[in-house]
C-alpha cells in the first residue's frame, strides 16, 4: 500500500514537455504545387529512445488499476485480465470496416455472439454494437424510443430523468431535442412512484433509469414504475452503468425495460484507457429491433450477414463502432461464463458491504449493492479525497449525487480482496481524522501538490504553443 | 468477510424483489484464457486473407512498435479519466501534446483531447455551428460526395439541434464554387468541404469556400485526417473556423472501423467546444501542472445544457496518435504524407495503361487514393480481384476506388497484373 508516484523533477518541470526537447521546424517539400501545401511543419524530433524514456516516465505518473484500487462509484473501475489484450490484438482482427461480408465470417462471428450474449444477459431481445460509447448508447436509445413514437404517429415531447441520474441522460436526451423533466427522488432514495404519477403525461417520450440506482439501491417497486410510464405510452429506458451489481441475479428486460445501454468498458473489461475508448451496446425489447442503427449483424446459410433494420434510425458512428473494446467484451464474458459472471456481482456487493462496515462514516441509504453514498458530514468531500491521494489510494466519486451532502460515491467492486479493502477503509478513515489545515493542502505526496482549477479555466492554455506566447511558465 | 457484514451467504445482501429475481443460467460456459483465445484465433482465421486497397477514411499505416509497447503500459491502459489530476499527471501530459499536435498540423489554437470518430466529429461540428450561429440560420451544407457513414450520423446529430442539411454538387472530383456559391446564403450555419475529399481528391478551391462562408457569417469547416496536414495546406490560412477528421490514420490502423475524431477550432468558439479539453495549470508548489479544464461546458455540471454528451471518449486512442506522431517527427510525418502523394500518383498511371481502366478519373491532384473507371461492370472488376486475394472499393457501375499506403504499396505491381486479368 501507500503508492508513492514517481516525480522526475528538474527546476520547473516535472517531465519536459516534447516541445522543450526539440521543436524543429521543417520546410515542407512536396511534389504537390506550392499553393496546395503549406511551407513548414514544426514537429519534435526525436530518437525512439528519448521518446521511449519520455512515455515511461510519463506513465509512472500516472495512477491506474494496476497502481492500486479505484473505488469511484458508478464508474466500476474494475482489474481487467491481461489475455483480453492478446485476443484484441489478433492480426487476423485488423480488418478494414468497409470489407465486404463474405471476407469477414470471423469478424462478424464475433460481433453476432457478442450481440446474443448482451441480449441474454441484459434479457433484450436485439442489440447493436454500434454506439461508442455509454453515453452515445444512451443518444442511440433515445432516438430509437423516438422513431418508434413517430412510427406511431405518436408525437411526444419529454423525456423524464431522476435528479439523481448521471448527467449523460439528461445531454443525451436534449440532444436528442427532448424536454427534461427532472424527477425528485423520494426520502428512501428511490423513485417516488406519486413524484412519477404526477410527471408523466401524453408528452412522455421515456423515462430514463438505473437500477440499482446511483446511491446503489434497488428500485424495488420497479414493475409499477414500468406500469406507470408505459400506461403513460412512454418507454422504459435503462441505463447500464450499474449492470455490474446485477450479472445473472435481475435482467433489465424482465423488469420491464424497453430500451437499456450496456457499458462493456464497466461490465466486461476493457482497461478504461485513461477516458476511453469505451462501447455502449444497445439492447431493445422485440418491437423496436426495426429501429436499430445500421447496418445489423444476423445470421445467414451457413454464416453471418450484414443487413439494414427496416425502419433503422440511420448511423450513430460512422462504421460498426469500436471493434477493439467489443472483441475484448466478448472475451471477457466468454472466460467467465454464467457461473463467473454471477459471482463477480456477488464479490462486487459483498466488497461494497463489507468495505462500508469498516469505514467511520455515515451511510445514510441502505440496503445498498455493489455501490454506496458515505458522507464526509462537515468535512469537504473534495479535501478528504484529496487527502486520500497522500495514502496512496484513487479517492471515490466525490460531491455526486447530490441527494447526499459531501457526498463520496464508493465502490470497490469484486476484484479487490479483504486486506486491500482493509488498507483503503484505512486511507479513508485517516483521511476523515485529519485536521482541517492537512486536508486543505493535500496532497502533499504526489507527482504534483494541489492543482490550480480555477486558473485553468479562467487563463486556457490547451497546447504548448499557448505557453509559449505567454513567454513559457 | 460475511461476518463483518451480518450475513451467511452474498445472496442475502441482494435486495432483488422474486418477481424480477434471475436464476443466473444464460448457458455460458465458463472456459479457460487458452480456450478462450484459441476460439478466438480460430473464429477470426475465417476472416479472407486479403491484400486491402482500401481507404475512404480508413487507412493502414504502418504503427511503429514504440507505440504498441508503451501504449500498453498499464499505467496508461488501466487508468480512468483524469478528475484528480494530481495523480494522472502522466496522461495529462500525453493529452495536452495530443493537442498540442493538433494545434500545430490545423494552426487553430483550440484542439480538444478527442471525439469518437471522423463522422461524430463533423455532427458535432454542426451542432456548434448551430450553437454560434443559431439566430441566424438552420442549415449545414455538404459535398454531395461525403461518405456514406458520416452523413448518416451527421442526419442524426443535426435534428435535435432543429438543423437540417443540404448538398452541394461537386465537379470533376473538387468543389463546384459557382454552384456552392448558389447554395450558400443567410440560411447556412456551416459549411463543410473535405481535402483529401473521400475520394483523395486534393481539393484546390479551400481559400475561396473559405471566403464564401464567411461572406455569409457560416462556419467554414473542413474535413482532412492528422498525416495529410502535415502536407496541405494549413486549414488556419484557408479560414478554416473548424477542422475535423480522422486522427486514427496514426496510431490505429483499420481495426474495423475503430477511430478517433479531429477537433479543433477558433478561440472564439472555445466555450462551445464539445468533448474533453487539457489544460496548464499550476500547483501549490508554484509547478506547471496539467489538469481537465473549462468543465462547466461538461454534461457533470451543465447536464441537458451541455455541449455534447460526450463522457468516455478515445484518450488512449489518442495516445497512440500522439506517440505516432512524435515517432514520425516532422521529416517522417512529411515523408510520409508525401509518399501517400507519389503512390497514389505511380499506382493511377500504371493502372491507366491497363486496357478497359482509366485512372485517375477525376483530373485532380491525389492523396492516398483515387478512384479508377473500369470497362467492365466495376461489381464484376472487384469480385475478380477478390478471388485474386485484394479488397478494392466499388464506387459507382464502372468506378472503383484504390487506396495505397506504404503497408500494401509492395503489393502494387501485382494488384496492376490482377487488373490486367480482370478488366
Amino acid at each position: 500500500m501507500n503508492y508513492d508516484q514517481a516525480r522526475f523533477s528538474r527546476d520547473d518541470v516535472y517531465e519536459p514537455l516534447l516541445s522543450e526537447k526539440d521543436g524543429r521546424e521543417v520546410d515542407v517539400d512536396s511534389s504537390l504545387p506550392d499553393d496546395l501545401t503549406r511551407d513548414s511543419v514544426s514537429l519534435p524530433s526525436l530518437s525512439e529512445p528519448e521518446l521511449a524514456r519520455h512515455y515511461t516516465r510519463l506513465s509512472q505518473m500516472n495512477y491506474s488499476v494496476e497502481t492500486g484500487p479505484y473505488p469511484l462509484g458508478s464508474c466500476t473501475m474494475k482489474y481487467n485480465p491481461s489475455f483480453i489484450e492478446d485476443v484484441a490484438a489478433l492480426p487476423s482482427g485488423a480488418v478494414h470496416p468497409d470489407r465486404s461480408g463474405e471476407t469477414v465470417q470471423g469478424t462478424l462471428a464475433v460481433l453476432h455472439g457478442l450481440q446474443e450474449y448482451l441480449a441474454d444477459i441484459g434479457g433484450m431481445d436485439a442489440v447493436t454494437l454500434q454506439p461508442p460509447a455509454g453515453a452515445a448508447g444512451e443518444f442511440t436509445g433515445i432516438l430509437v424510443a423516438q422513431a418508434y413514437h413517430e412510427a406511431n404517429d405518436d408525437d411526444r415531447s419529454e423525456v423524464i430523468i431522476p435528479a439523481s441520474a448521471h448527467g449523460t441522460n439528461f445531454a443525451s436526451a436534449a440532444m436528442a431535442g427532448y424536454e427534461v423533466v427532472e424527477l425528485p427522488s423520494g426520502a428512501d432514495g428511490r423513485v417516488d412512484l406519486d413524484a412519477l404519477e404526477a410527471a408523466v403525461s401524453e408528452e412522455t417520450a421515456a423515462l430514463m433509469l438505473t437500477n440499482p440506482n446511483t446511491l446503489g439501491l434497488f428500485e424495488r417497486e420497479i414493475r409499477d414504475i414500468a406500469e406507470t410510464v408505459h400506461d403513460a405510452g412512454g418507454l422504459l429506458y435503462y441505463d447500464g452503468a450499474n449492470l455490474n451489481a446485477l450479472l445473472g441475479r435481475a435482467r433489465p428486460g424482465d423488469m420491464g425495460f424497453d430500451i437499456m445501454h450496456y457499458n462493456v468498458h464497466k461490465t466486461f473489461a476493457t482497461p478504461h484507457g485513461g477516458g476511453g475508448p469505451g462501447a455502449g451496446p444497445v439492447g431493445v425489447a422485440s418491437d423496436l429491433a426495426e429501429f436499430l442503427p445500421k447496418p445489423q449483424v444476423r445470421k445467414s446459410d451457413g454464416g453471418y450477414e450484414l443487413f439494414d433494420p427496416e425502419r433503422s434510425i440511420g448511423k450513430v458512428h460512422g462504421t460498426m463502432g469500436n471493434w477493439l473494446v467489443l472483441v475484448k467484451a466478448y472475451a471477457y464474458i466468454s472466460r467467465l461464463g454464467d457461473a463467473g459472471l454471477r459471482d463477480a456481482s456477488a464479490k462486487a456487493v459483498l466488497n461494497a458491504n463489507y468495505l462500508a462496515s469498516q469505514l467511520e462514516y455515515d451511510i445514510p441509504y441502505d440496503p445498498f449493492h455493489h455501490e454506496f453514498a458515505a458522507t464526509a458530514g462537515d468535512r469537504d468531500a473534495a479535501d478528504v479525497a484529496k487527502r486520500m491521494l497522500d495514502y496512496g489510494v484513487h479517492p471515490p466519486t466525490t460531491k455526486w449525487p447530490e441527494l447526499v451532502s459531501e457526498a463520496m460515491l464508493t465502490e470497490p467492486t469484486e476484484v479487490e480482496n479483504r486486506s486491500s479493502l482493509d488498507d483503503l477503509a484505512a486511507a479513508f478513515n485517516r483521511a476523515l481524522a485529519d485536521d482541517d489545515e492537512t486536508l486543505a493542502n493535500a496532497p502533499s505526496r504526489t507527482t504534483a501538490r494541489r492543482i490550480d482549477q480555477v486558473s485553468a479555466a479562467r487563463n486556457p492554455r490547451l497546447s504548448w504553443h499557448a505557453l509559449e506566447d505567454d513567454g513559457g511558465d | 468477510m460475511l461476518d463483518a457484514v451480518g450475513v451467511d451467504a452474498e445472496d442475502e445482501l441482494f435486495d432483488i424483489p422474486d418477481d424480477v429475481a434471475f436464476d443466473g443460467e444464460f448457458g455460458i460456459s465458463s472456459k479457460s484464457e487458452a480456450q478462450v483465445r484459441t476460439e478466438v484465433e480460430a473464429t477470426l482465421s475465417r476472416n479472407h486473407d486479403l491484400v486491402e486497397f482500401l481507404g475512404r477514411g480508413h487507412y493502414d499505416h504502418y504503427v511503429p512498435s514504440l507505440v504498441s509497447d508503451l501504449s500498453r503500459r498499464s499505467e496508461f491502459l488501466t487508468s480512468y479519466t483524469q478528475y484528480q489530476p494530481e495523480i494522472t499527471q502522466g496522461f495529462l501530459q500525453v493529452l495536452f501534446e495530443y493537442q498540442s499536435f493538433v494545434v500545430e498540423l490545423t494552426g487553430l489554437p483550440v484542439a480538444n483531447c478527442s471525439m469518437y470518430d471522423a463522422a461524430t466529429a463533423l455532427a458535432e461540428a454542426a451542432r456548434l455551428a448551430g450553437r454560434v450561429r443559431q439566430a441566424s440560420g438552420s442549415t449545414v451544407i455538404v459535398p454531395d460526395h461525403l461518405h456514406e457513414g458520416k452523413a448518416g450520423v451527421l442526419d442524426n446529430y443535426v435534428e435535435g439541434a432543429g438543423l437540417s442539411v443540404e448538398t452541394y454538387p461537386m465537379d470533376d472530383g473538387a468543389v463546384d464554387v459557382d454552384a456552392l456559391s448558389e447554395l450558400v446564403d443567410d440560411d447556412t450555419v456551416m459549411v463543410y468541404a473535405e481535402s483529401p475529399t473521400v475520394h483523395g481528391v486534393v481539393e484546390p478551391s479551400l481559400g475561396s469556400i473559405g471566403s464564401l462562408a464567411a461572406d455569409n457569417d457560416a462556419l467554414f469547416c473542413l474535413g482532412s485526417d492528422l498525416l495529410a496536414l502535415a502536407l496541405l495546406e494549413e486549414p488556419a490560412s484557408v479560414g478554416a473556423d473548424v477542422v475535423v477528421g480522422a486522427a486514427d490514420v496514426l496510431g490505429l490502423s483499420t481495426s474495423y472501423g475503430m477511430g478517433l475524431g479531429l477537433f479543433a477550432t477558433r478561440e472564439e468558439f472555445l466555450r462551445q467546444v464539445p468533448g474533453r479539453l487539457v489544460g496548464a495549470s499550476e500547483d501549490a508548489a508554484g509547478k506547471r501542472a496539467f489538469t481537465l479544464t473549462l468543465q462547466t461546458r461538461e454534461q457533470h455540471i451543465r447536464k441537458e445544457r451541455a455541449t455534447s454528451n460526450i463522457c468516455t471518449n478515445q484518450a488512449w486512442v489518442a495516445l497512440r496518435t500522439a506517440m505516432h506522431v512524435a515517432s514520425l517527427g516532422a521529416d517522417g510525418m512529411v515523408d510520409l504524407a508525401e509518399q501517400c502523394v507519389t503512390n497514389a500518383r505511380d499506382l493511377a498511371a500504371k493502372l491507366d495503361e491497363v486496357v478497359g481502366v482509366r485512372a485517375p478519373v477525376y483530373d485532380r491532384h491525389h492523396f492516398r487514393e483515387f478512384v479508377a473507371h473500369t470497362d467492365q461492370p466495376a461489381e464484376a472488376v472487384a469480385s475478380e480481384l477478390e478471388s485474386e486475394g485484394f479488397a478494392v472499393h466499388v464506387v459507382g457501375e464502372h468506378r472503383i476506388q484504390v487506396c495505397i499506403t506504404e503497408t500494401n504499396a509492395g503489393h502494387a505491381e501485382a494488384l496492376v497484373t490482377a487488373f490486367e486479368e480482370a478488366a
